[in-house]
């Protein structure tokens, strides 16, 4: 089973750009797939299009079923696809237990009311709420509730399941549980997931691919490594994972960066972008790339320690290189010495690790 | 300073009790006056049999009638986007603007034997006789459906406003047609407004006495029943009927509060109510055309009473719209002191019943939310009594008290005196004025009286800075929903009025037996003026509050 986007779009009135903006991606079988971006980047509103809560201005929705056969689904009703949602607020029905909750997909679809209390009991019971089918909503926790959500769209079996910031209403000690449980029950499931997020951890933590949105459009799709390792843009570059951008040239397979006068060098991992022109690269510098050393290092560019911040295993720097009288990059780092103190002057050492390009 | 709570909940609780308690008990009383005998005469009435089977029918029309306007118009306004929906919007709630015996007079002009659209139907369509009579039970149920479907749009577009649309699109999410969705889920939870809406409607019909006494044509319901009953001087039966009355009111007031509360849960909040553009074509054509024949409907009845104002009495004969038009209906309320009468009869009676309104029901809701003297559960008891009882049974039950000078029984003679009509404007006003206050006290943070009283403010400065303030805008809007309604009295009214203290109402009335339409209608115009003063002078007392 794969689900298709092709070119969606979908434009409000009075919006300076489309809230979806020709999107196409494909989402496989047992494939969980996050959605994610700044708010007010379009991901909600896809979707609510690929739900049919929305109807799009154009492209198309496909779902290919099984057996290869492909079946559009752009213009069906959202009580056609099936396609269970578990909303960000829950959107529980107040008025009934979480039984009848559960089961009122399957009260839908006219299955007699003892299976459909069995089912949902079953249902239940894969959330870890065996019990709590007579209780009422208002009695149950944000955590429960969610659960209940969860139960009460898989109980119908829907081909996609989609999930409206699923964490976003728990509070952080239970957002760590949820989020690796959540893993786990979605890649049980076997069917096609899609869960939107403004959080990279919940992404990271639960999601086999990753979409990165920004103002309506699909910037990158791919597994959080691909994204973090080789980002297509800047905008990826910058919301997944720590990076600094720096000014960088290309010689063959190594980059060469250099700052106020010091040069190092560090293979090429990827080049993206436009490349108009050769000698405007960007690279896109990540923490674990630098090494930080005592001051006057050879090949070390200098810098200035703003802060340092204890992690645990590890400290962060934030370290600021001035490259041009009165303008600084400033890069974060982590490194197991913490003997380094704020304000003092150390070097920076770029790693012979791979280093993505971005042409400006 | 609790000796002084308890001292105001004693001083509240012997008002209530004198005059809202009392009168209901001489009523009982009252109809046990000769043993069984009055109650037999009940039973046996083929009179009052019917007049308590219509009452019901008509209640429960009312009720069927309004929903089935009310909440369509409701969803259409609150769930779609189309041409004219504004306008409609905000037309929608006009009826409930007109004083009670206006709307019907206006329905008469209109509608009536000689009325302009029946007039206009029988032209065009050439027929001899009228296409229809505006008398019986349909007459009065088609009235109340127009007044009060108000109630229904206003109970249910408010729940709207607050409803989470994402639960209906969970239920279709899930598979659910729009059938299924609105019965499992949208309706059910709609269910307190509409028993709170539905409860109103019913009392109203209930206790409804313009309709049935201007076109009831020989239709006999309860409230008519009691008056003709008092007129004949056979009170004790007006007793047994007014008891019966306000029984079946009570009934319907329990019925609908379990069903209100059972279904009552706090709907999230988080609700976004998000309109949808109507997207066929055929209902896109046909909304902006549906939207003009309602608003006409809506604003004919106003713009009728407007136009009869400036007819000329006695030259309307057979013609569609009246032929002549003058401002003397005008200039003889002015002029002539006799007209002038009843205006300044109103204009007092519903001041003085208003100021006495927001005092005690101040002071009233107070005591019940902000402080913890003993009795509170009795005072919020009597503070909505006058609200299950129909107003002819108030009437009738003020009129059994104070007949007589018993000071010591607490019956003092008021009947036949100008204070007879404020007193029973006061009394059926308590509980509106006091629930609004309520609630507005109730969203104040209570512990705010005890910071200013802990930062050194005097017990009198913390209730004028902080207590008072926070009571406003429930105390503006029930001191105007009191005044409006005082104003166009005319249920109690009819049953108490003297000559002397005949207010507007009770002269339109007499108008209209005189034929005089032009000189009713030009008194309807004014109530209207002075409802939309009333309501001009609510906004700019809420308006200073903003900028305090």
């Amino acid at each position: 089973m794969t689900l298709g986007i092709e070119h969606l779009t979908r434009r409000f009135v009075d919006a300076p750009h489309p809230a979806v903006d020709d999107m196409s991606f494909t989402v496989g079988k047992a494939e969980v797939l996050a959605l994610v971006g700044a708010s007010g980047s379009g991901k909600t509103t896809t979707l609510r299009l690929i739900a049919g809560y929305e109807p799009p201005d154009a492209g198309r929705i496909v779902l290919d079923d099984a057996r290869g056969a492909s079946r559009d689904i752009t213009t069906d009703s959202p009580q056609r696809r099936g396609f269970g949602m578990v909303f960000q607020h829950y959107a529980l029905f107040p008025h009934m237990s979480v039984a009848e909750n559960v089961a009122f997909g399957l009260e839908a679809r006219g299955v007699n009311k003892s299976d459909r209390l069995g089912r949902a009991r079953q249902a239940l019971e894969r959330v870890g709420l065996a019990d709590a089918g007579p209780r009422a909503i208002q009695s149950l926790s944000g955590g429960e509730q969610q659960r209940v959500a969860l139960a009460r769209a898989i109980v119908i079996d829907p081909p996609v399941l989609l999930l409206d910031e699923p964490l976003s209403n728990l509070d952080p000690a239970r957002r760590q549980e949820t989020r690796e449980w959540l893993r786990l029950k979605l890649h049980e499931l076997e069917s096609i997931a899609i869960f939107v997020t403004h959080d990279q951890e919940d992404a990271f933590a639960i999601a086999d691919r990753m979409a990165v949105m920004n103002e309506g459009k699909l910037l990158q799709i791919g597994t959080a490594d691909e994204l973090y390792r080789q980002p297509t843009s800047f905008h990826v570059a910058q919301f997944i994972g720590r990076s600094t951008l720096v000014g960088a040239r290309r010689d063959g397979p190594r980059v060469r960066i250099t700052l106020a006068g010091v040069s190092q060098e560090a293979p090429v991992a990827s080049v993206a972008g436009n490349p108009a022109s050769e000698a405007r690269l960007t690279a896109v510098v990540r923490p674990e790339m630098l090494a930080i050393c005592p001051p006057g290092s050879p090949d070390t560019w200098r810098g200035r320690v703003d802060s340092r911040r204890y992690a645990g295993s590890h400290y962060v720097y934030r370290v600021s290189v001035e490259f041009e009288p009165e303008r600084y990059h400033t890069f974060e780092l982590v490194s197991e010495d913490g003997g380094f103190a704020e304000r003092s002057e150390v070097g920076i050492k770029l790693l012979p690790k791979p280093i993505a390009l971005l042409f400006r | 300073m609790r000796r002084r709570f308890v001292v105001a909940m004693l001083v509240m609780l012997a008002l209530l009790a004198w005059c809202v308690v009392l009168p209901n008990v001489s009523v009982i009383v009252g109809s046990f006056a000769r043993g069984l005998d009055d109650w037999r005469t009940f039973a046996a009435s083929p009179a009052d049999r019917e007049a308590l089977w219509s009452t019901l029918v008509i209640s429960i029309g009312s009720v069927v009638a309004a929903l089935l306007i009310g909440l369509p118009l409701a969803f259409l306004l609150g769930r779609f986007d189309f041409r004219g929906r504004r306008v409609l919007s905000a037309v929608a709630t006009l009826p409930a603007a007109l004083p009670p015996l206006v709307g019907v007079i206006a329905f008469l002009f209109l509608y009536g034997e000689s009325g302009v659209i029946t007039r206009l139907v029988k032209h065009a369509l050439g027929l001899e006789q009228p296409p229809w009579s505006l008398t019986g039970l349909s007459a009065i149920v088609f009235v109340h459906a127009y007044t009060m479907y108000v109630y229904v749009f206003l109970f249910v577009a408010a729940a709207l406003e607050r409803y989470d649309s994402t639960l209906d699109e969970a239920a279709a999410g899930l598979g659910a047609t729009r059938g299924r969705t609105l019965r499992r889920i949208t309706l059910p939870l709609l269910t307190p407004s509409i028993a709170g809406a539905t409860l109103l409607v019913f009392m109203s019909s209930l206790g409804s006495f313009s309709a049935p006494y201007i076109f009831g044509g020989g239709q006999r319901v309860l409230a008519t029943q009691i008056l003709v009953s008092k007129l004949n001087g056979s009170m004790g039966l007006a007793y047994v009927e007014t008891t019966v009355l306000a029984l079946a009111a009570v009934a319907a007031l329990l019925a609908l509060r379990s069903l209100e509360r059972r279904r009552s849960f706090a709907l999230s909040g988080k609700g976004k109510a998000t309109r949808v553009a109507v997207r066929s074509r055929t209902a896109r054509a046909i909304a902006p055309i549906v939207a003009i024949v309602v608003v006409t409907f809506l604003v004919l009845p106003h713009a009728m009473v407007v136009l009869m104002s400036f007819a000329r009495d006695g030259a309307w004969t057979t013609q569609i719209l009246p032929p002549e038009y003058t401002l003397d209906n005008f200039r003889r309320l002015a002029t002539d002191p006799e007209l002038w009468k009843p205006i300044t009869n109103s204009v007092g009676m519903s001041a003085l019943a208003t100021v006495g309104n927001m005092v005690v029901c101040f002071i009233a809701a107070y005591l019940i939310v902000l402080t913890r003297a003993p009795g509170r559960r009795l005072l919020q008891l009597l503070v909505v009594l006058p609200w299950a009882i129909p107003a002819t049974a108030i009437a009738l039950g003020l009129a059994a008290t104070f007949d007589v000078n018993q000071p010591i029984a607490g019956r003092v003679l008021l009947v036949g005196t100008f204070w007879i009509l404020p007193l029973a404007y006061f009394v059926r006003n308590v509980p509106v004025v006091t629930s609004a206050v309520e609630g507005s006290l109730r969203q104040m943070d209570p512990s705010l009286e005890d910071a200013a009283r802990g930062l050194g403010a005097s017990w009198l400065l913390a209730m004028r800075r902080v207590v008072l303030p926070a009571a406003r805008p429930g105390l503006v809007a029930g001191t105007m929903l009191a005044a409006i309604a005082a104003v166009g009295e005319f249920v109690a009214s009819v049953v108490l009025y003297t000559h002397a203290n005949r207010p507007i109402s009770i002269e339109i009335l007499a108008q209209l037996r005189n034929l005089s339409f032009g000189t009713a209608a030009a008194y309807s115009v004014l109530l209207i003026a002075l409802v939309l003063a009333i309501t001009l002078g609510a906004r700019l007392a809420e308006g200073r509050v903003e900028r305090i």
